[in-house]
């Protein structure tokens, strides 16, 4: 025994003597959390945004949020003289004059990157599986809470260094601003304090930057922590998992090494990566001015989506009673985002209710993406829909790098975005049942092996092996829903049910048949029973009849069998 | 349990099934075989090897880095082929701290998956619903406590104190007020004035209308701008004033924003438009004197030029609005006037 | 066909040899030989698409006033004569040798007066303002050519190109004449030293360290996000399946 863990026994009795920690301790420290690679992709979001936190504490001691424009004097020579804001002076003095400067500024740029990008494929994981339902949808609003969040801070992030880039979006922001019906000019002018650019804003949002948005996201991944704990994590359906327990490795000592491994190896990955690879080259932007711009003016990735919804709208503004409305900004840089967010945080209410009423069951065992058609058909229609506005955003460089023509990228996207979505739910849907008439076809006949064998009566016909145990869990565990019945006119004692309650219980009722009504049943227990003989039975005798093929006559015998030598040409 | 058993759909009654899974073909966990660390010494003794390993790099990369930090001066450059040449500080700074810290990771998770207890345990999960009896007291106490405070009753306490909080954040939002001034008609005006010279951004330069050929575009400012940008010490004016000079052979401008034949908006084909996008904002000046268009790199908008400025693609709903110019005494160009409407993006209060 | 292009340039040989050997840069007074042997590549290899006259026709502009300039950078960057009609002359291989160019830049220049190739003095950027041209650069060009001269796509198809590759006489020679898309700026509102510091800003781009590291191409945050998913996120998810698979 090392004297580390020697310390250990006293250390803990001292402190529990303060903190009653025994009793937390012991619940707790060999709590099991299942282990699965896709389980791990919100702990890379945990750990960029614990890098963040390091990086950023780092840069603010050398960043001068003001916007107080100087004449520029360090050592990168293109800029020499001419005349900037300090906020801009400060970062290229972090790039060029402090050692490890530009380092910790390319590792926190691509920290971020790395937060938003992971906590998109974690909230994906989250969705595919069915991971929000009951008891988990609270802990859903807080991811997407925190990935809203997520998008704001990494704005306000690029924006700070007021480099011609990060100026741009400001503007862009700005203008957007400008759309907003009634307090459009209102909040302009009350957010910039005064015209744009003004000599205020850079500071006000290194505050939002550096203090409101971090301690808003750290409480909130404080919450879904606990949450998570507390809950205890789902898991994957499998050979001894269930919806009442949780298989995996304790915290002490496997997961707690794996998960802190793990945040090492996201560090190193994200230092390695600053160390190699450019990220926001501010000097090579210039100093931001409102009549300079550059080709490939672009936000970072997770605000591509915004970029491409301003860049494919059509120009569409109205103006009556000497008041103009700018759809053509408004609808696409102030509703989108904040309706597919909201939409976001919502659906699992949505899918609960048309599931079961509000009075659901635990879920803690994952659902399979096959087995709920329309949840997986609305989750790619929705990244359709995504990848379809980030193309939008990238039109010009994908124009550069294809040969092709801005216009006709925008043109088509303007329809694509209509059409493509319900195409990949229509196709994703059918998809999902065929595979859950796969599965239930392996249920009913065995595993196809690949062997054909030609039964005496001259036909034809494949060894079909039985499923294996594992297997079997992972198919049986798919839960068939029938869909709600719309109620009758009158409740159990007969009385009258308003009307307004009986046209909200027909609207879920239809909506809930649209979710659940070419379900694939499983087979019945007597069914299945029966088939498994059938095929336990046909299994064995074919598996008799390939073991002893050499006896048979060439033609009675095996036409194909891929674990048998090349068999010589059958005619 | 059912194997159905019957929920209520909403607060309608109307009921409903679901289907269990009827037959759990789900005992108990699979065996876990030992992995070759359990049952060879050796391969565990190599294991271990491994992971201390991974930690002395980790130790190695530690002090590299210090060693780096130190040595390297900040400007020397490593030319790396194909890629030109790269700050060697930075590459070295990274490449020892990301190893540094890689090692470490690689190290713990490999030792958490050789050598630490290999087989996967079964935890049960709790209910997370409290039991009836313990919702049942947390409701009396609250009742209680609310009989207590005697909330329900005492109507007048209970309203005012409505009142009183629902007021109270006002103040909070009140002293937002001077946040900033309000819009008066800033957003209408600009530095443009009847007479007032056009000069080159960035040289300062006034232009003469021979200055730019046809086929030539200059960016514009008005000649007060740099001295009010001084005074405001902010980009403000920048932000609005800036223009683009255009000259086209006048018989391919289709039409113009205003202007006689005895007092045309252009001057010799030489044409003034704001450089700020009617869409957000954005300066526009990706112009292509062959199409005459001018086009807007943030989100496309294209303007003909040639016809008035008017959006002939992209989001932009208003055209870019035209300043009307002539030659002064001295015979640099000048504004005839100022802008008839405002310049950059549309807002709510504008007609 | 062979015997002609043999013939032709044992005429622009011999002109050559008679006229001073002195750098075609320096030396803008063409002599009369040039222009007789431009004229006559001209006929061959121009006149089909620009007229006998270099009057222009409806397949291409007319040749008259554009300048020996205009001549010189799009012969010598090869976008003429022109394969196929489309949006845009592409760069591609240099159809005729530094001679032949000459020849043909002075027969231009003999229609009507036009901008001049730029002489070695227009072209000495070594005490230019280097932060100058930054500005320059940023007020005038990387709206299409991007903010490291990476190029940029126009409407329709058409396209601002990389400028990397362009030599400063080819740099200078846009600025004058204004190719294809491209406006035109006169020495009067970019006056010679004001080119030269853009010059002097564009070889800094070109030979300047990437400090961080490498570029992803210089096209902006695009080419980053790419980077962020395809490399890094990958990385950790490889390294995350390593963690989640089971050890034998």
């Amino acid at each position: 025994m090392s004297a580390v863990v020697d310390k250990a026994g006293p250390m803990l009795e001292a402190l529990d003597e303060r903190l009653t920690l025994a009793n937390y301790v012991k619940r707790n420290l060999r709590k099991v959390f299942p282990d699965h690679w896709t389980f791990m992709l919100g702990e890379v979001a945990l750990y960029s945004f614990i890098i963040l936190l390091l990086s950023g504490i780092y840069l603010s001691l050398f960043f001068k949020p003001s916007m107080t424009e100087v004449v520029y004097n360090g050592s990168y020579a293109p800029l020499k003289g001419l005349s900037m804001s300090e906020a801009y002076a400060s970062t290229l003095d972090i790039s060029f004059d402090i050692r490890g400067g530009l380092l910790l500024r390319q590792i926190h740029h691509w920290a971020a990157m790395l937060f938003v990008a992971s906590m998109s494929i974690h909230v994906m994981r989250v969705f595919f599986t069915g991971a929000f339902r009951k008891p988990r949808e609270i802990n859903w609003s807080i991811g997407v809470g925190l990935l809203t969040m997520g998008f704001v801070e990494g704005f306000a992030g690029y924006s700070l260094p007021d480099d011609l880039l990060s100026g741009t979006g400001l503007r862009i922001a700005e203008g957007i601003m400008l759309s907003v019906p009634v307090v459009g000019t209102y909040i302009q002018f009350f957010v910039f304090g005064g015209e744009f650019p003004g000599d205020i804003f850079i500071s006000r949002l290194y505050g939002v930057h550096i203090l409101l948005l971090p301690g808003i996201i750290l409480l909130l991944i404080t919450a879904h922590l606990m949450i998570v704990w507390y809950q205890k994590h789902t898991q994957y359906p499998g050979k001894g998992r269930t919806n009442d327990n949780v298989v995996g490795y304790p915290v002490l000592p496997v997961y707690a090494a794996k998960a802190g491994g793990f945040f090492f190896v996201v560090f190193g990955i994200t230092v390695l990566m600053a160390g190699f690879v450019t990220i926001n080259p501010i000097w090579a932007y210039g100093p931001y001015t409102p009549d300079q711009i550059t080709a490939g003016s672009q936000p970072d990735w997770y605000m591509g989506w915004l970029e491409g919804a301003l860049r494919i709208m059509p120009n569409w503004e109205t103006t009556a009673w000497g008041h103009t409305i700018s759809w053509n900004v408004f609808i696409p840089g102030g509703l989108v985002m904040g309706l597919v967010l909201t939409a976001m945080a919502i659906y699992p209410m949505i899918e609960a209710k048309v599931t079961r009423g509000y009075k659901d069951q635990d879920h803690d065992l994952l659902d399979r993406p096959r087995n709920a058609p329309v949840r997986t058909g609305l989750g790619v229609m929705s990244l359709t829909f995504y990848i379809l506005l980030w193309i939008g955003g990238g039109n010009d460089i994908i124009a550069k790098f294809f040969d092709l023509s801005i216009n006709q990228i925008t043109w088509t996207l303007r329809f694509a975005i209509f059409i493509v979505p319900p195409l990949a739910f229509v196709a994703t849907k059918r998809a999902c049942l065929g595979l859950q008439r796969k599965d239930r076809d392996k249920l009913l006949h065995g595993r196809e092996t690949g062997t054909i064998i030609r039964l005496p009566d001259g036909e034809f016909t494949e060894v079909h092996a039985p499923l294996s145990e594992e297997e079997k869990a992972v198919i049986l565990s798919k839960t068939d829903h029938i869909p709600l019945e719309a109620p009758a006119e009158t409740d159990a004692n007969g009385v009258a049910l308003s009307k307004r309650k009986l046209k909200a219980a027909r609207r879920t009722a239809h909506l809930s048949r649209w979710f659940y009504d070419d379900n694939i049943p499983k087979p019945t227990p007597e069914e299945l029973a029966a088939a498994e003989a059938h095929i336990l039975h046909g299994y064995e005798e074919g598996h008799l009849v390939t073991e002893h093929r050499d006896s048979l006559e060439p033609e009675g015998g095996v036409l194909h069998d891929p674990n048998a030598e090349p068999a010589e040409p059958s005619k | 349990m059912s194997d159905t058993d019957n929920a209520i759909a909403g607060e309608t009654g109307s009921s409903t099934q679901v289907v269990k899974p009827p037959f759990v073909a789900n005992p108990d966990l699979p065996p876990h075989g030992a992995r070759r660390t359990d049952v060879d010494p050796k391969a565990a003794k190599r294991a271990e090897h491994q992971v201390a390993t991974c930690f002395g790099l980790s130790a190695l990369a530690t002090v590299a880095f210090c060693i780096c930090y130190v040595q390297i001066p900040i400007d020397a450059y490593l030319p790396i082929p194909f890629f030109g040449a790269w700050s060697a500080s930075n590459l070295a700074l990274g490449l020892t701290f990301g190893l540094a810290a890689f090692f470490i990771g690689v190290g713990a998770i490999q030792w958490a998956k050789k050598l630490m207890f290999g087989g996967e345990v079964t935890q049960m999960r709790h209910p997370l619903a409290s039991p009836p009896e313990a919702r049942e007291e947390a409701l009396e106490q609250f009742w209680a406590g609310a009989d207590e405070s005697g909330f329900a009753q005492r109507k007048i306490v209970r309203r005012s104190l409505l009142m009183a909080m629902s007021l109270f954040p006002i103040p909070l939002i009140v002293i937002l007020r001077d946040l900033g001034p309000l819009p008066s008609d800033s957003l209408y005006t600009t530095l443009w004035r009847p007479g007032m010279r056009v000069v080159l951004d960035p040289t300062e330069a006034p232009v003469r209308p021979s200055d730019i050929p046809v086929g030539g575009i200059v960016s514009g400012m008005p000649s007060v701008l740099p001295a009010v940008q001084e005074e405001q010490g902010t980009l403000n004016a920048r932000a609005k004033d800036v223009v683009i000079l255009v000259r086209l052979a006048p018989e391919d401008i289709k039409s113009q924003q205003g202007g006689t034949s005895s007092q045309p908006w252009d001057y010799q084909g030489i044409m003034c438009f704001s450089k700020i996008c009617t869409h957000v904002g954005c300066p526009i000046a990706l112009y292509e004197q062959r199409t005459h268009h001018l086009l807007c790199p943030c989100h496309q908008s294209t303007f003909d030029l040639a016809d008035s400025a008017n959006v002939v693609f992209g989001p932009a709903a208003r055209r870019l609005p035209q300043l009307p110019i002539t030659v002064d005494a001295e015979g640099f160009i000048v504004a005839q006037t100022a802008f008839d409407q405002p310049v950059g993006p549309s807002f709510w209060e504008r007609a | 066909m062979l015997l002609i292009v043999l013939a032709m340039l044992g005429v622009v040989y011999a002109a050559v040899g008679q006229a001073t050997t002195a750098d075609a840069a320096t030396d803008t007074a063409a002599t009369q030989a040039q222009v007789t042997a431009g004229h006559k590549l001209f006929q061959e290899g121009c006149s089909s698409c620009h007229g006998l006259g270099a009057q222009g026709t409806q397949n291409a502009p007319t040749l008259i006033g554009v300048g020996s300039a205009a001549a010189d950078f799009q012969l010598s960057t090869g976008r003429m004569p022109l394969a196929v009609p489309g949006v845009q002359a592409p760069e591609k291989k240099i159809q005729y040798n530094d001679t032949q160019i000459a020849a043909l830049a002075a027969f231009v220049a003999s229609l009507s007066p036009g901008p001049q190739i730029p002489t070695a003095k227009d072209l000495d950027y070594a005490g230019a303002d280097l932060a100058l041209g930054g500005q320059i650069f940023r007020t005038n060009c990387t709206q299409c050519h991007n903010f490291a001269g990476a190029g940029g796509a126009l409407s329709q198809g058409a396209y601002a190109p990389n400028l990397m590759s362009a030599s400063p006489q080819e740099i200078y020679e846009a600025m004058l004449t204004g190719p294809e898309n491209m406006p035109v700026f006169s020495d009067q509102t970019l006056t010679p030293s004001d080119k030269q510091a853009v010059i002097k800003f564009i070889e800094n781009i070109r030979t300047e360290p990437n400090p961080g590291g490498w570029s992803l191409g210089s096209v902006g945050p695009v080419s980053e996000g790419l980077f962020v998913w395809i490399g890094g996120l990958l990385a950790l998810i490889a390294a995350a399946v390593w963690i989640g698979a089971k050890v034998r």
